[in-house]
């Protein structure tokens, strides 16, 4: 064979021919990524508008019972998160390694509190019957069914998203293995930054669950 | 996006701005506007959507190719809702 | 193995031996033909389930299962064609060899990510088959709420899962493919010099990645429903059953293109080579396929003329509809404009290009009948429909794909398949489909509804007529898998460019090296330039 494999590196793959190559298409499959994420959500986005649009009363009064403050301080969790995995990213592109880590293991922790605090709204939820199935029931309202639907989209949508939310912490933990391990420098740090990218993402997502679920009708016309 | 490195005192006050917008649109919401609720609490949200992609994500930064991929993602998730839209709202019209 | 050469070259077969050297290889040549083993088989596990449906139809009465296994017959039939055996086929097997080579790359962009897609599918398949084994599942390939979600006891879950997996395949492909196209071309290789078959794979790809998401949270939907009594689709509780219907065929008609747009592409190749001209209208026919990826996301609606939905949406739909026939109208014409005082030689691929041609007119012409608001409602859910749509998958996607396979398969494998057995085969796989599907068409016109095996006395003959033809057919598919395999061992050596072809892909040797290329090259002209082919012939090895 006359072709000369060039050797392997983490920054280099065989396929590419240069490592610039190679970023860019880290890069533009990362976003791909995403588009088909925007869809994935994108159906659910789709349900509750016609849902809202057909029974608004019931999502109002459906939305007033959810917690807003914890909605609220969630959402600044959040985007706390994002401010320190970007500073990550930063610290990535610099080659500092312990404070590629230090922020690292910030964002993992305000994810943490994000998910233990939608944990306890799940919990309260499960308290109060308004979880959908048979024993559903929400005050104020006569229409129970359509009251289960509004329920139905509030757990697919931020249960999808906590989901997404367990996983970038699992791919955030691995980060921090292979950072410690010194896998990245200022030459490589693509996962960093791609990761970074799904974070982001994610927390996109919740910038329009936050008022599109906790923050209908909340001036409160009539229950 | 290659190489271009942003102060910290830009994501500094870019996460600010997204602190304050959170606070003003959970605020907002306690007041009545009419329909215009809505369209305010998606305005901010969208205000916040683009702080994050053009500056946390490095959008500004980026490629057009990178922006051509965004784009094509809005139109078409507008897609999949106008016209789902379309048969819903005109369906009370015969 | 004797061969010419005096040292065997190392290929892609060679370059490794053993069960370990496939499962875990990264090229995405033997990916490929990971992927053609795993479609071929659920290609006869598929029709395993048509020849059943096909011999109960023989008579009207229903005699030989129940109406209850029937569902489950036409359901299962319907899944593993669709997802398990079309939306791969092309794309993942010859898309997945070709277009790297096509564009002179080393492999696709993410060789690893292209190993898990195929994992993916095997693992999806792998719940599908499971649900089947279990006791199959009744809703129709469609999983029609509030059927699905609500009554039906069989194996929804199981098969709605495997469904949603293998959409993952399907959605790290297209991924994959659009990342090699933008990153990975060669030095000169510039868009407008790219063949149409990869021009077609892009398109391909753009689909794969906007609609199957739309896919998988339906799926994810349909799943809460049965397992978390979460009532999204629920009409019990205020859901709209219509709305399903819309999420579901947002993908699942811009899915149709997926089967047919990398067809088109096969066709691209093959007529310009066995015409031995330039693709008329070059330009146009790559646009034409951006322009059905996009245009197949706007007409989704035409599947729910008479579910519900506002009058007013099913003439929107109805007329975007008929845009989606302007691109693929320009296809068929130029194709023809191509062969037009071309030097046409009738090697098997071409037989099959033939074939496409006229059957996808036919279904894409009857594709008109049933866009037309008026017309649909009368023939909704009747076998019209189904006829038409097996003359795009079948006659058009399937043919295209046996088609592109006799073309690459000297490429592949370094030998030649025998062309008179070929030859045959292409012809009673033309003349069993036609025999099988048309009398579908009249049936449907007289009102046979689909899904249905009971059915009054006159229909009898055109369904004896249509089972014959599926006899036939079964027997044109099972020729090629013949000899193929006897050609592996005993065909004629290939060479490297037995058609005197243009593209990349025939620069190399067949079988072509691991990496392809033993130098990256430069490309310096257009595609389909065939005057550049003789000068550059690759002595036959």
């Amino acid at each position: 064979m006359v072709s000369e494999p060039h050797v392997e590196t983490l920054a280099l793959r065989e396929q590419f021919d240069t490592a610039a190559q190679q970023k860019d298409a880290s890069s533009l499959g990362m976003w791909i990524f995403l588009v088909t994420e925007v869809m994935f959500f994108g159906g659910m986005f789709l349900a509750y508008t016609v849902y809202r649009n057909m029974y608004p009363a019931v999502f109002g009064a459906a939305s007033r019972s959810l917690n807003a403050t914890l909605g609220a301080i969630n959402t600044a969790v959040l985007l706390c998160s994002s401010f320190t995995m970007v500073l990550a990213v930063r610290a990535g592109q610099l080659g500092r390694r312990k404070v590629v880590i230090i922020f690292l293991v910030l964002t993992l922790i305000l994810g943490m509190v994000f998910l233990g605090v939608k944990a306890f709204e799940w919990n309260e939820k499960f308290q109060e019957h308004h979880v959908p199935g048979p024993a559903f029931h929400l005050e104020g309202t006569p229409q129970q069914g359509e009251a289960q639907l509004f329920f139905s989209l509030y757990f697919a949508m931020t249960g999808l998203h906590a989901l997404h939310m367990v996983i970038g912490a699992g791919l955030l933990a691995l980060l921090i293995y292979q950072t410690y391990k010194g896998r990245f420098s200022a030459a490589y740090y693509t996962p960093i930054d791609m990761i970074g990218l799904y974070w982001h993402f994610v927390d996109i997502v919740w910038i329009y669950l936050f008022p599109l679920l906790y923050l209908i009708d909340r001036h409160g016309v009539k229950p | 996006m290659t190489g271009h490195i942003d102060s910290v005192k830009t994501y500094t006050t870019v996460w600010i701005a997204l602190l304050i917008l959170t606070a003003v649109t959970t605020t907002v919401a306690y007041v009545d506007l009419g329909p215009l609720n809505v369209v305010v609490a998606l305005t901010i949200a969208a205000v916040k959507m683009l702080l994050v992609t053009l500056f946390f994500m490095h959008v500004r930064h980026s490629t057009k190719l990178t922006k051509l991929v965004i784009s094509g993602a809005t139109l078409w998730l507008a897609i999949l809702i106008v016209l789902t839209l379309a048969d819903y709202i005109s369906r009370g019209w015969l | 193995m004797i061969t010419a050469a005096v040292e065997e070259q190392q290929n892609y077969l060679n370059a490794g031996y053993g069960l370990k050297s496939w499962l875990l290889t990264k090229d995405h040549k033997r990916i490929a033909l990971l992927y053609l083993a795993t479609i071929t088989f659920f290609f006869f596990i598929g029709g395993v389930f048509a020849t059943l449906i096909r011999i109960e139809l023989l008579s009207p009465h229903g005699n030989l299962v129940s109406s209850d296994t029937y569902n489950k017959l036409f359901t299962m039939h319907g899944v593993v064609m669709i997802f398990f055996f079309l939306i791969p086929s092309i794309p993942a097997t010859l898309g997945n060899f070709f277009l790297p080579m096509m564009i002179g790359a080393r492999d696709l962009a993410f060789p690893k990510l292209n190993l898990l897609s195929w994992y993916l599918l095997v693992i999806g398949g792998l719940f599908a088959i499971f649900a089947m084994v279990a006791g199959g599942v009744d809703t129709g390939w469609t999983f029609y709420t509030p059927y699905s979600t609500t009554y039906s006891n069989t194996w929804v879950v199981a098969t709605a899962l495997g469904i949603f997996i293998a959409g993952f395949s399907s959605i790290l492909t297209g991924l994959n493919f659009i990342v090699t196209v933008h990153r990975m071309r060669a030095p000169g290789m510039t868009w407008f010099r790219m063949p149409l078959f990869v021009w077609a794979h892009y398109a391909t790809a753009i689909i794969q990645v906007l609609g199957t998401p739309v896919l998988a949270v339906t799926i994810v939907l349909v799943a809460a429903e049965r397992l978390l009594h979460l009532g999204i689709f629920d009409p019990a509780r205020g859901g709209d059953p219509v709305l399903f219907q819309h999420l579901f065929w947002f993908y699942s008609h811009p899915a149709v293109y997926i089967m047919i747009l990398p067809a088109m592409g096969v066709l691209s190749e093959l007529v310009s080579v066995f015409s031995r001209k330039r693709i008329f209208g070059y330009s146009v026919v790559a646009f034409s396929s951006v322009a059905i990826a996009v245009l197949g996301f706007l007409v989704w609606g035409h599947h729910l003329f008479v579910s519900g939905m506002s009058l007013y949406a099913g003439m929107v739909f109805s007329f975007l509809s008929y845009f989606v026939a302007i691109p693929s109208a320009i296809k068929v014409f130029n194709w023809t404009a191509t062969l037009y005082k071309g030097s046409i030689s009738y090697a098997t691929p071409m037989l099959y290009a033939f074939g496409f041609i006229g059957l996808f007119t036919i279904g894409g012409l009857t594709g008109l009948f049933v866009a037309c608001l008026g017309i649909d409602v009368h023939v909704t859910d009747t076998y019209f429909v189904v006829a038409h749509f097996h003359y795009i998958m079948v006659g058009g996607a399937i043919m295209a794909y046996l088609g592109g396979l006799h073309y690459w398969w000297p490429k592949m494998t370094g030998r030649m398949y025998p062309e008179g057995w070929a030859k045959l085969s292409a012809l009673v796989i033309f003349v069993g489909f036609n025999l099988t599907f048309f009398p579908q068409f009249i049936l449907g016109y007289l009102g046979m509804p689909r899904r249905y095996h009971v059915y009054p006395d006159e229909f009898q003959v055109l369904h004896v007529l249509s089972t014959a033809g599926a006899s036939v057919l079964a027997v044109g598919y099972m020729l090629p898998i013949v000899y193929f395999a006897w050609s592996l061992r005993y065909g004629k050596l290939a060479g490297s460019n037995p058609w005197k072809a243009t593209g990349l892909e025939w620069t190399t040797a067949s079988p072509p090296p691991p990496h392809n290329f033993d130098q990256i090259p430069v490309v310096t002209h257009e595609a389909y330039d065939y005057s550049a082919v003789i000068d550059e012939e690759v002595p036959v090895g």
